[in-house]
């Protein structure tokens, strides 16, 4: 069981107030991630759940049970560091060892259970390499592993990727994915890189500023952000946002428009548009243009399109697709 | 761009480094020397060459027992240092990992203590060691060179431990590891190299330490800075034998810091550089 639920949850440091008030629902089994950009309180709330930082008001509940004045251990939670914080002065069967070793465990449960955490991340040639002897990637797995053998009620990762290549950023990306299928616990994970928080989440939370902006599943978000700051953030390229006389005629302050519903043609259309820098990704074409009638726009083609700086291309919306949004920031139905 | 420096600028200047160590080493290498002479060679004048004698390490050792003050600066050095530890590393465990306000400040106020003329409190100290029977005792000279060197202990240690990530910390606690935990199986053995050389450092300045010594000790723990004091008299002071005297207290200390001087150094420059 690993529901977890927070209940007005605030958190000053000194006089700044960083979370004003967090509630937030997270079901057994759920992979959940928080994304926002830096500074917006990801890390803290991940902190606070898992007792690293003390709260300054509310509640949180680990199935049912208030854990609010518990110490970290007794949350029963693992949590995976950005920085791995291995311990660089034990092997790496001492350093998955050491949390059983703090719970009391015998030798002889250590031994098995080392082993087995160390076949399933394929660790087991390495379990006396120390640390400082592995690469980025062996050193995350035995992060992972320190936190598997504790049979917690959920996992905490906070940003574990961020300090990995490209390449095996991928490949890690794919194996925690695994990994929660395997293992169907709780898993809350931390990242400022949207790419993780689509392809791995069960459930988006996107924080600003200490408030969450919206909740739910990343297509939801991505075909219906509830206002400006979510549209601008899930999506990459971003999304289109056009004010002015456009947006008016729509009904709204602000009109939002993704870039691949944009038809490029380069003989008509309804904006007329100048391509200022063209990205040939070979899979697609990204083009950075400007309308006199609209202003700068991305636009995301399919495939390859012969098209390049100083050109003049056509662009006509997908009216469908159209996102509108009133003064607040808030998406009109 | 490597800077390219001439060859004689090269020759110029290890001699004047070569210069420089020979002047800081002199006094140490002019006292064996003159342990080596008689005493009326030693009284005679300023010489390079002695006559090569080891009298004058016998009656030291023989007229004046050298093994009592040994044993009384390997007692009070050491102890004072492994008490000093036991001490310093809570504090500055706290003062690096659960910093407040105040911290620094306190930091601050601890070593200003060290700056305080240590004849200000010559006084009531000496009154405080004589009621409490503490006088010319290893276990008060013990407990007093702890206390003088502890400002420096803490903040040695407490540099090091801000070098280690607090986050390794924090996933010992998520592991389930209590406070003293935390301490003992992650933060000491981290932190080794930097409490092995402030300890090295700690028992070099209680060994060298001629203040206290002398004056709160008379014969029963009397270490070696007192004994050497002891060979000024009223007939004059027997340069020869306070020589050899001189060496005999040195020379273990010395031989300490040659092999340890890479563990030494290596500890005042700690996070110098990251």
């Amino acid at each position: 069981m690993g529901q977890i639920t927070l209940k007005n949850v605030t958190k000053s440091f000194g006089g700044t107030t960083v979370i004003p008030n967090i509630n937030l629902e997270i079901e057994d089994g759920e992979f959940v991630v928080f994304v926002g950009p830096s500074g917006c309180g990801k890390s803290t709330l991940l902190r606070l759940i898992a007792g690293l930082e003390d709260m300054s008001g509310g509640t949180i509940l680990i199935d049912g049970r208030d854990v609010t004045r518990e110490a970290p251990a007794k949350r029963k939670l693992a949590m995976v560091f950005q920085s791995y914080a291995l311990y660089p002065h034990m092997t790496v069967a001492k350093n998955i060892a050491f949390p059983l070793k703090m719970a009391g465990e015998s030798p002889e449960a250590i031994e098995k259970k080392v082993a087995e955490a160390a076949r399933v991340l394929n660790l087991t040639d390495y379990l006396e390499r120390r640390p400082g002897q592995l690469s980025g990637g062996q050193r995350q797995r035995v992060a992972i592993g320190r936190a598997i053998v504790r049979q917690p009620t959920a996992f905490l990762f906070d940003e574990p990727l961020s300090n990995l290549d490209a390449a095996l950023r991928g490949t890690m990306r794919l194996e925690i994915s695994e990994l929660h299928n395997q293992l169907k616990t709780t898993m809350i994970y931390v990242t400022h890189d949207q790419i993780e928080a689509m392809t791995m989440a069960d459930k988006i939370v996107v924080l600003n500023a200490g408030n969450i902006e919206q909740v739910g599943s990343p297509l939801d978000l991505y075909r219906a952000p509830q206002n400006l700051f979510v549209a601008g953030f899930i999506g990459s390229p971003r999304m289109n946002l056009i004010e002015g006389a456009l947006a008016a005629k729509q009904g709204a302050k602000t009109i939002g428009i993704r870039p691949e519903h944009l038809a490029v043609s380069t003989t008509s259309g309804e904006w007329q548009a100048k391509v200022g820098v063209a990205e040939h990704l070979g899979s697609d074409t990204l083009l950075h243009v400007h309308s006199d009638a609209v202003g700068p726009l991305t636009v995301r083609a399919g495939g390859e399109i012969g098209v390049n700086h100083g050109d003049t291309i056509w662009l006509t919306p997908d009216v469908s697709k159209l996102h509108r949004f009133g003064p607040d920031g808030k998406a009109l139905k | 761009m490597a800077r390219t420096v001439s060859t004689q600028s090269r020759i110029g200047w290890t001699i004047v480094a070569w210069a420089a160590a020979l002047l800081i080493f002199f006094p140490i290498l002019y006292t064996v020397i003159t342990s080596l002479k008689t005493e009326p060679e030693a009284i005679a004048g300023f010489s390079l060459i002695p006559s090569f004698t080891f009298e004058n390490y016998v009656e030291v050792q023989t007229q004046r027992d050298y093994f009592r003050p040994f044993m009384n600066s390997v007692i009070i050095a050491v102890g004072s240092t492994l008490l000093g530890i036991i001490i310093a590393v809570p504090a500055a465990w706290s003062m690096a990992f659960s910093p407040t306000r105040r911290t620094k400040d306190v930091l601050m106020w601890m070593l200003s203590t060290k700056m305080m003329p240590a004849a200000a409190v010559l006084v009531p100290i000496y009154l405080i060691f004589r009621d409490f029977g503490l006088l010319d005792s290893r276990l008060g000279l013990t407990f007093m060179l702890m206390l003088i060197n502890l400002p420096i202990v803490v903040w040695m240690l407490y540099t090091y431990f801000r070098e280690i990530p607090g986050e390794i910390l924090e996933a010992a606690r998520m592991d389930g590891a209590s406070l003293w935990g935390e301490i003992w199986h992650v933060l000491t053995p981290m932190a080794v190299p930097g409490i092995a050389s402030t300890m090295l450092l700690n028992i070099i300045l209680a060994w060298n330490e001629a203040f206290w010594t002398i004056r709160l000790t008379t014969t029963n723990a009397a270490p070696l800075t007192a004994f050497i004091a002891s060979f000024s008299s009223p007939q004059g002071l027997f340069w020869a034998k306070l020589s050899a005297a001189s060496t005999l207290a040195i020379a273990p200390i010395l031989i300490m810091g040659w092999f340890s001087q890479r563990q030494l150094v290596r500890g005042l420059t700690f996070g110098a550089v990251k």
